[in-house]
């Protein structure tokens, strides 16, 4: 029977576990939308769901308890002041999962897991690049 | 040791393999770009995902 069992144990230790989890949601809700295997996708949608909650609450314990969770305050902020709002008429569900296929060295499936809302397309990986050198130099030219 | 005492006659062993068919990918076509893909995953060929891109596509 699986009564009294959630979650998945991913083949770690709990303290393994409770990091690889810390590390996912920090980065999901720092850039809104990350790559990863399907199962941990899956694992992550608890856990920033409640962070989601805690920033809709906006007082300070739940925004000391999602630090007590994500450890870096400057996500935590972004959470707080620009995630939470885009969710404030929404009740849950504030991610989602899109299967991507298998990866090519251990054919694990892979997900894409986003906060809902983010709905722009995903930039190609040249765009995203050149962007970026745009920027650089730009700043390279004020800094001039 | 156990060992068989009679070899598998060609009829029993066709019988045991009766059920060992494997079955088909249910394939459709990506209504983007008309490659085949795997239902409920992103088109591996366009990366589009219910109208909308999410993942690179190959060779992008």
């Amino acid at each position: 029977m699986r009564h009294l069992n959630s979650g998945k144990k991913l083949s770690r230790t709990s303290a393994h576990r409770a990091s690889l989890y810390r590390n996912l949601v920090r980065e999901l809700l720092a850039r809104d939308r990350i790559r990863t295997t399907d199962a941990k996708a899956k694992e992550v949608r608890r856990f920033a769901d409640r962070m989601v909650t805690l920033g809709k609450q906006g007082t300070l314990a739940a925004r000391r308890r999602a630090i007590a969770f994500l450890r870096d305050p400057k996500v935590v902020r972004r959470l707080f002041d620009d995630v939470a709002p885009r969710f404030a008429e929404r009740p849950g569900g504030y991610t989602r999962v899109i299967k991507l296929g298998t990866r090519v060295g251990d054919a694990a499936r892979l997900s894409m897991i986003e906060l809902t809302g983010t709905s722009e397309s995903v930039e190609s990986e040249k765009k995203r690049k050149r962007r970026r050198t745009k920027k650089t130099s730009t700043e390279a030219e004020a800094a001039k | 040791m156990a060992v068989p005492k009679r070899r598998t006659s060609v009829t029993k062993k066709n019988k045991r393999r009766a059920h060992d068919a494997l079955t088909s990918p249910a394939l459709i076509r990506c209504p983007q770009c008309g490659e085949p893909r795997l239902r409920h995953r992103a088109c591996p060929s366009c990366g589009v995902y219910r109208g909308r891109k999410v993942t690179e596509a190959r060779g992008e």
